[in-house]
């Protein structure tokens, strides 16, 4: 209480020259791109990730769509987490996740109506998504906004990484090509983004059906321990 | 479980990995013979590439995973796999299906659960579901049986078709679906089970040439069963609940299911029930467990021949066993000697 003391200038200037602590910043975005990616150690959200990642769009249009769900519900819980009572606060953040997907939802259906009819249930779905009501509960719930929001961002972005990743290998390999349709997410100028990769492919039905998923993932996991063994 | 045992000297047998494995692959050569009759030397080039593929991937791994290769390598278990996956492919399959999907059933349906013995699923039905499911049109295309063509290809024919894409339409014109394909297709066209069974595929038990080749995969189980390879319950069930359910839709409605000797005459039958449900690695090891083991892999034959999306169901319902039998032999355990239930 002595700033307040202080004149108003002084105050001001003090507060832009303090330096501003990024490191729970760095150990956020670590957490969720890598140390603690939801996907990949959590195993948190994986129905959407394996029923959705046949190609590259189809990934990116979903791990957009639950980026926006997990920023927006952070962002959210976090406002709200001094009003909400203990005994209910995971109904509260179910209906605050809720009300953003719906949003999200509806937008999709307005914007980019193909890619929404293609990823069909799974946006609603993205309401029962337990990375977003993990992060909700574990962080959003007791952390300033700017943080929230912050892990709401950067858990979202791992998500989306590795659902892409895993796109990318079951689109590659299961069809031969790469940002197939890409004109339903980023409009006209993308129908020819479409790389064909491998000519003459015959296709490789298993990498695009469920199986592939599966299969894909377990890899990726597999890479991941790897990486981080090796680092040790 | 009792062993008897006899008073001292004991005379052991050498009983080991790799004796198991070359019993098995004698009692196969009946079966490979049968196919080399009916349909040609394309089951020979197709042995060659799998075996080929499935040990030059096993030293791979192995030297991956810094084991000791040779061992491993001469107990035989990777030709078996070899062997039982070529023997169940169509025999003009293009080479590279079968080298991949050799290479998948060793590096991900064995090695990567830690090789032989930690195998949840039969390596062989796991390289052959995903090419199934891959490739559905090549894997379901079968050379006419020579009781029916009439012609036998040339070894140099074979090898050609099979080593040479751009031949694939004299292989798209040469081959024809098999007795269990043509019914499925006939019978949701609603045609009459008896007009579909007079077409020239059909005769005999079940279909020309494939009453043969079930026959003699037959012969060569029963000779595994002498020789005590392989346990009587899994077979014995496995046959029997196929007999058994077909037969009761058989008496049901025969205008569309076909006499219990037919599914067991045809397909893949034989081959799965003495070869490859009774794998001792994934399959159920207790006595009860395999009765249930077997008995259901015959139930789930019928159902995916009769109500499911592809012809034959032996790799699907063995598979699907697969993942029952550590729960089989949970609850089945038997009684230890001296405790009570």
């Amino acid at each position: 209480m002595t700033k307040a003391n202080k004149p108003k200038l002084t105050q001001n200037i003090e507060l832009a020259h303090r330096p501003v602590d990024l490191e729970p910043y760095h150990k956020i975005a670590y957490d969720g791109l890598w140390k603690n990616n939801q996907a990949l150690v959590a195993l948190l959200g994986l129905c959407p990730l394996l029923a959705v990642s046949n190609s590259v769009v189809n990934s990116l249009g979903l791990g957009l769509a639950t980026t926006f769900a997990l920023v927006f519900s952070n962002t959210m819980v976090s406002l709200i987490r001094n009003l909400v009572s203990h005994e209910v606060r995971l109904p509260v953040f179910v209906l605050v996740i809720a009300s953003n997907v719906t949003i999200i939802d509806l937008l999709m259906n307005a914007f980019f109506h193909d890619l929404h009819k293609i990823l069909g249930i799974f946006i609603p779905l993205i309401v029962t998504n337990c990375a977003i009501i993990g992060r909700a509960e574990a962080f959003a719930s007791k952390n300033t906004v700017d943080k929230a929001l912050a892990d709401g961002f950067f858990v979202g972005l791992g998500f989306t990484l590795a659902l892409v990743a895993l796109g990318t290998i079951r689109e590659l390999i299961g069809t031969g090509t790469l940002f197939g349709r890409a004109d339903l997410m980023f409009g006209d100028i993308a129908k020819h983004w479409s790389i064909e990769v491998f000519h003459d492919y015959g296709g490789f039905l298993l990498a695009i059906l469920p199986p592939g998923a599966f299969i894909g993932l377990g890899l990726m996991i597999a890479v991941k321990n790897v990486i981080d063994a090796r680092g040790k | 479980m009792r062993f008897p045992t006899a008073p001292s000297p004991h005379l052991a047998p050498s009983n080991s990995v790799s004796r198991i494995m070359l019993t098995v692959m004698g009692a196969l050569i009946p079966g490979i013979i049968a196919l080399v009759w009916q349909f040609g030397p394309g089951v020979l080039v197709q042995i060659a590439i799998a075996l080929v593929a499935a040990l030059t991937a096993e030293a791979m791994v192995l030297l991956l995973r810094k084991r000791l290769v040779l061992p491993a390598l001469m107990d035989g278990s990777a030709a078996v796999t070899a062997l039982l996956l070529a023997v169940s492919l169509p025999p003009l399959t293009p080479w590279w299906m079968t080298a991949f999907g050799t290479q998948f059933a060793i590096v991900i349906g064995k090695q990567l659960y830690g090789g032989l013995g930690f195998n949840p699923f039969n390596p062989a039905m796991v390289g052959y579901a995903v090419l199934l499911i891959s490739f559905p049109r090549q894997m379901t295309a079968w050379l006419p049986p020579v009781d029916l063509s009439g012609f036998s290809l040339s070894f140099a024919d074979v090898a050609s078709v099979i080593f040479q894409q751009e031949s694939s339409l004299a292989y798209d014109g040469l081959s024809q679906a098999t007795p269990l394909d043509l019914l499925k297709t006939q019978l949701g066209l609603q045609t009459h089970l008896d007009e579909i069974q007079s077409a020239g595929v059909f005769g005999g038990l079940s279909g020309k040439g494939w009453q043969w080749v079930n026959f003699w995969f037959l012969a060569g189980g029963l000779w595994l069963l002498w020789r005590g390879i392989i346990d009587w319950r899994i077979p014995l069930s496995f046959l029997g609940s196929l007999y058994l359910i077909n037969m009761f839709f058989f008496l049901y409605d025969s205008s569309i299911y076909p006499n219990p000797l037919f599914h067991w005459f045809s397909g893949a039958t034989m081959l799965g029930a003495f070869f490859i449900a009774t794998d001792p690695v994934s399959a159920s090891t207790t006595p009860r467990g395999r009765l249930i083991y077997g008995a259901l892999i015959g139930i789930l034959v019928f159902v995916i021949r009769s109500w499911g999306g592809y012809p034959d169901g032996v790799a699907f319902a063995v598979l699907l066993m697969n993942f029952a039998a550590p729960t089989l032999d949970h609850y089945t355990r038997p009684r230890v000697v001296g405790h009570r239930r």
